[in-house]
């Protein structure tokens, strides 16, 4: 019996009259990698935004349906969204730095939150930027422009960065298709040792990636979610006939 | 199979003379007539204001008072009368631009009514004559605030309800709005989506994200539209005609509610209300000359901190 952290119920997304995602239920299961995977304009990034509510920014956006986070409804009115965003952290296709010093890249989330003291400060700066598997690149550098990085540290530096607010779950939006093989290895392996702590759901075009690094995997098609189940078994065995052909290439 | 050589096919790129393409010559001609004669007017003007006012032109003119029934002397409490007009102006000014640009760009829906009646009144001031500026600048600061001011707070004595500095800035502070909202504006758009979506999922609220993303990144496009800003102010005369410029003081202003002279303004009585438009002649080609600088130097400066901002949004 596994532990779901994320339980969704009958999600739908509207832009104005247009149904991108159809009645979406599944469970992200706790302290797991998760990864969402189907052709170009099937849903899955639009669903993972709806994580951690980052379709709310688009205008004439309307979600119905439940988005369970530990039992608690994160689209109840009551719930303050600012405060989902530091539990649920996100990590976009092309890296985003602020044109600010490495250092003030990670230390802005704590900043945000109220963190004033230095020591701390210091502290969560290198401890982030440590799970992350660049400190030993940038220690020398914390005062350098985050700009003057390459594509994947600045990638890392991203994970970093989200890492420095202690979120629950990690979100990953095609974290390496931007970047070339060798960051993209290491990104994989982070997220591997990242999956002790977090929750972490990702969102890959790149079937291999997703068998290489997930425990679970969820094919979504049209907008609609066809198959979720246990990465092994999406991937040698599935249930749903789409699947099939998705994985062996027939479309996508 | 063999292949013949065709003499009598016509080759595939002509190698006979073309024909002159008369049209497409005269346009060219057209158009480089039309750019030359622009250069001409503007060195032909330029040249004339240099030569006529060259020979004034010193630093003991613009640190001297005017003298002689302004006929001899300096232009100094003019320009600093220009300079103290476009300070207050700024301050006015700038913090009210720079905050209507950030709700246009950061908190208006896009179908908002209340966004496109600020856009529309922003055009509309852009484009009203200076004179107009001028005029409302007397009837509703001077006549109805200012003497508002005198009958609450100085029993009916005549203090705020006359021309000064305080209304001919705010006047003109009117007419340089536009021009800030615009760059400032032009500034902010600049900034990713992408950047303050980052700092959104971080747990941000949207003014700690405009406080810490969008207003850094917007202080070139204030900058610019500053200096801009300030260019007009110097040189635009309807705005204080009424409103507090003089014909002449003896001393610098001391406060805001005191008249002061301007450079524009002095150009304009020198060669129109002097008591020897013959004598002042150099005299007001030399103010001429200062007036242009002043603001083709800031418009210089402010079209080079312009096209940084273009080059970093590509």
């Amino acid at each position: 019996m596994k532990d779901i952290k994320i339980q969704v119920n009958d999600l739908s997304l509207y832009y104005g009259e247009k149904k991108a995602l159809k009645e979406i239920s599944l469970e992200i299961p706790r302290n797991k990698v998760t990864a969402l995977i189907g052709p170009s304009g099937c849903g899955k990034s639009t669903f993972l935004r709806c994580i951690n509510r980052m379709n709310d920014l688009i205008p004439d956006v309307k979600i119905t349906g439940q988005m369970l986070v530990e039992g608690v409804d994160i689209y109840d009115k009551n719930v303050d969204v600012v405060n989902i965003r530091k539990k649920i952290g996100m990590v976009f296709q092309k890296s985003n730095p602020f044109p600010k010093s490495i250092y003030e890249n990670i230390a802005y989330g704590p900043k945000i939150n109220g963190i004033k003291d230095k020591t701390q400060l210091d502290e969560i700066v290198e401890t982030s930027l440590r799970q992350a598997a660049i400190w030993e690149e940038v220690k020398d550098r914390l005062g350098d422009s985050a700009m003057g990085l390459s594509g994947g540290q600045q990638q890392r530096l991203c994970i970093a960065r989200t890492l420095a607010v202690s979120p629950d779950i990690i979100l990953m939006d095609e974290p390496a298709s931007a970047l070339d093989p060798i960051s993209t290895s290491k990104i994989e392996e982070l997220v591997h040792e990242l999956k002790e702590q977090y929750t972490i759901i990702i969102v890959t075009h790149n079937m291999q990636q997703a068998a290489r690094t997930s425990d679970y995997t969820a094919f979504f098609y049209l907008g609609e979610l066809i198959e979720i189940g246990k990465t092994n078994t999406i991937f040698t065995k599935p249930e749903q006939k789409q699947t099939e052909d998705y994985i062996t290439g027939r479309f996508g | 199979m063999e292949t013949t050589i065709d003499e009598t096919k016509k080759p595939f790129f002509s190698t006979e003379k073309k024909g002159v393409d008369v049209k497409g010559k005269f346009f060219v001609g057209i158009t480089q007539i039309a750019v030359f004669l622009i250069i001409a007017i503007l060195f032909v003007i330029l040249g004339i204001i240099v030569y006529q006012g060259h020979d004034r032109f010193s630093w003991e003119f613009i640190s001297s008072f005017p003298t002689d029934g302004m006929t001899k002397g300096g232009i100094f409490p003019a320009l600093i009368g220009t300079f103290i007009l476009v300070v207050v102006m700024s301050i006015a000014a700038v913090p009210f631009g720079t905050i209507t640009a950030i709700y246009l760009t950061e908190y208006a829906k896009e179908n908002s009514k209340i966004a496109a009646a600020v856009r529309f009144s922003v055009r509309t001031l852009a484009v009203v004559p200076s004179i107009i500026f001028g005029l409302f600048g007397l009837g509703f600061f001077i006549q109805f605030l200012g003497s508002g001011m005198d009958k609450a707070f100085n029993g009916g004595e005549l203090h705020w309800g006359q021309p000064n500095i305080l209304w001919a800035s705010l006047t003109m502070s009117l007419l340089t709005l536009p021009v800030i909202i615009v760059s400032v504006e032009e500034a902010l758009k600049t900034i990713p989506r992408e950047l303050r979506e980052a700092s959104l999922a971080l747990g941000a609220t949207k003014w700690q994200t405009i406080k810490n993303v969008v207003l850094p990144g917007s202080v070139s496009g204030i900058m610019t539209g500053t200096i801009l800003a300030v260019s007009r102010g110097a040189g635009e005369v309807a705005p204080v005609l009424f409103t507090g410029a003089a014909y002449y003081l003896a001393t610098l202003p001391k406060s805001v509610s005191d008249q002061f002279m301007n450079l524009g303004y002095h150009i304009y009585i020198m060669s129109t209300q002097s008591s020897d438009v013959e004598k002042t002649m150099p005299i007001q080609f030399a103010t001429t000359l200062v007036l242009l600088i002043l603001t083709l130097s800031l418009n210089l400066v402010a079209v080079l901190i312009r096209s940084r901002i273009r080059r970093r949004a590509k």
